[in-house]
């Protein structure tokens, strides 16, 4: 069963100006339950501006986005995040810096409950937090009620992986999360991501310069070059698939993304 | 230094300021937004509460409905800056001005109304307890129910996000909650407790007056830096003790200035003196941080620069 369905999506930036351009032309994309697709392509191909489209940061010029099997398209971005988790590039954006960890941990997972005048966190759920922030590895549980602020990049945009799964999601999204940290943090990320995109119940897209890391992550690659997805490969094809081989089919000029 | 009646009576003003001085917190620091709806809804506060004590002769009542009409003047705000997008501080600009108009109708087209033959919360404490003490207990209560009622709030599910709103917008839309929304609550509860503290100052110096709004953003503005710079920021809980006592103290200092033969007509320049004063603290105390972070070993690039953004930034709850 498909769980995301992107069908014909369209996405224009200045339209009628000198500056117009388009971002995305024509764009369908179906993931199922349990997929990990990871998405890569050139600098303004496209693949940012289809995850902001899909989590509705961006409305679509045309076409339709089902999310488990309900029409999302004209939702505003909040009420996508639903069933959407999130992770940006800049550890900065995906937590509040002046809350303690189990606070922004808090906000993160009852966002499908109702928000009112209960308790802002519940002793039971805060045993839940340091019980899973353990599988962390990273000593997060001990330092529970420590400002946000205070945590290193790495430790930052683990907790934010962890805030975006922490509400059982449909779809999760990934925007280069690992780009702006050191190599060993982005290691322990990317371990950290390929152990919570294994849930069968989700799936997930993420967007990676590093092609090594889109092939050795994941079930499944697309390659988006101009607003389009120009290449789309999964079980044996995939395997056979190399580094060497993408740069030459596709004629990927960015330096960073062999690196 | 100036005689025990007038510190009292600067302790008393200061309680009333302090209900203001945590209504701009609520705009200043959780939400991030400086808000200049103040200078309007706290005489919409004033306006109302006059209004309620000589019609209808309620002060208990007079006081919620100055919350009230503070809030919706917040609420106004709010609607302009998030629904219209127009920038806050223009937003709070404009409802400031308008709010002038509707303060006047409000009060029946007179720009004063005197409350001296009136029934109001500080006659009836007078008349049970010493007359002294009467008006401080009266703030003091007041102050007490909303420091508890803050704190509680800005603890719940709803508060968390609220807080969350100022800090990071991403993340907060990213956790499925409008940002909107939490804005409109944030002018609407600043507001009122604006507006709140206006309706006690009206039954305090018994009289409503439509030009007493000039100003008042600055007050609190200086209430809360000071009370930030004297007693801390470490906890939310204290945080919001802080700024009540830096409103009591602003009053103090006010006062202070007055017996030191300083003219009334001239406390607005020694409340702007006070902002500036106090603000110029708040760079020196955040020089000392950098001081002191950059000769602490092993503290990460990246954290110091956390750091010292979230310093320059202002702590935020």
């Amino acid at each position: 069963m498909n769980l995301l369905e992107v069908k014909g999506i369209t996405k224009v930036f200045g339209e009628g100006t000198i500056n117009e351009r388009t971002a995305l032309a024509q764009v369908d994309l179906e993931l199922s339950a349990g997929d990990f697709v990871t998405v890569i392509g050139n600098n303004g191909a496209g693949k940012s501006t289809l995850l902001n489209c899909i989590a509705g940061v961006y409305s679509v010029d045309e076409g339709t986005i089902m999310l488990d099997g309900r029409n999302i398209t004209k939702l505003p971005e909040h009420k996508r995040a639903e069933n959407i988790g999130r992770v940006f590039q800049d550890p900065l954006k995906g937590t509040a810096f002046d809350m303690t960890i189990e606070q922004n941990l808090a906000i993160a997972y009852y966002k499908n409950k109702k928000r009112g005048l209960q308790p802002g966190i519940s002793a039971k759920d805060r045993a839940f937090f340091r019980e899973h922030l353990a599988m962390l590895e990273m000593g997060l549980e001990d330092k529970m009620t420590q400002k946000v602020k205070l945590l290193s990049g790495g430790q930052r945009q683990a907790l934010t992986l962890f805030m975006a799964v922490i509400a059982e999601p449909k779809l999760l999204l990934l925007d280069e999360h690992t780009a702006a940290l050191d190599p060993a943090a982005a290691a322990t990320v990317l371990s950290l991501t390929d152990k919570f995109a294994s849930r069968k119940d989700m799936c997930t897209l993420m967007i990676t310069h590093n092609m090594k890391d889109a092939l050795a992550y994941g079930n499944r690659t697309i390659l988006m070059k101009s607003g389009k997805i120009m290449m789309d490969i999964s079980g044996t094809e995939r395997e056979a698939m190399t580094v060497e081989k993408l740069v030459e089919k596709f004629s990927i000029e960015s330096d960073r993304m062999l690196l | 230094m100036m005689t025990v009646t007038a510190l009292l009576g600067a302790i008393e003003l200061g309680m009333i300021y302090a209900v203001l001085a945590l209504g701009v917190f609520i705009s200043f620091r959780t939400l991030n937004m400086p808000d200049l709806t103040v200078d309007g809804s706290i005489v919409t506060g004033m306006a109302v509460s006059a209004i309620i004590c000589t019609k209808i002769g309620h002060p208990l009542l007079a006081l919620i409905g100055a919350f009230v009409g503070g809030a919706l003047a917040g609420l106004i705000t709010g609607v302009l800056h998030t629904k219209l997008r127009i920038q806050a501080i223009l937003a709070g600009i404009l409802v400031m001005l308008a709010s002038y108009s509707i303060n006047l109708r409000i009060m029946g087209k007179t720009p004063n109304i005197p409350l001296t033959k009136s029934e109001t919360i500080y006659k009836a404490a007078d008349a049970l307890l010493p007359p002294k003490y009467a008006g401080i207990a009266v703030g003091f209560a007041v102050l007490i129910v909303v420091i508890i009622a803050l704190y509680l709030f800005l603890q719940t599910r709803l508060g968390f996000v609220f807080r969350a709103t100022g800090d990071n917008e991403d993340m907060v839309r990213a956790c499925g909650v409008s940002c909107d929304a939490m804005k409109l609550m944030g002018f609407a509860l600043s507001n009122g407790l604006v507006g709140l503290s206006g309706g006690m100052l009206a039954q305090n110096q018994a009289f409503a007056d439509i030009n007493s709004g000039v100003g008042m953003m600055v007050i609190g503005l200086a209430s809360v830096i000071l009370g930030e710079v004297v007693f801390g920021t470490k906890s939310l809980g204290r945080r919001l003790v802080a700024a009540s006592l830096g409103a009591i103290l602003y009053r103090i200092i006010l006062s202070q200035a007055l017996y030191l033969g300083m003219e009334s007509t001239d406390m607005k320049l020694v409340s702007a003196v006070i902002v500036a004063a106090a603000l110029a603290l708040g760079v020196i105390g955040e020089k000392g941080v950098k001081i002191r972070l950059g000769m602490k070993k092993g503290v990460p690039q990246e954290k110091r620069a956390d750091m010292q953004k979230g310093a320059e930034g202002g702590e935020r709850i």
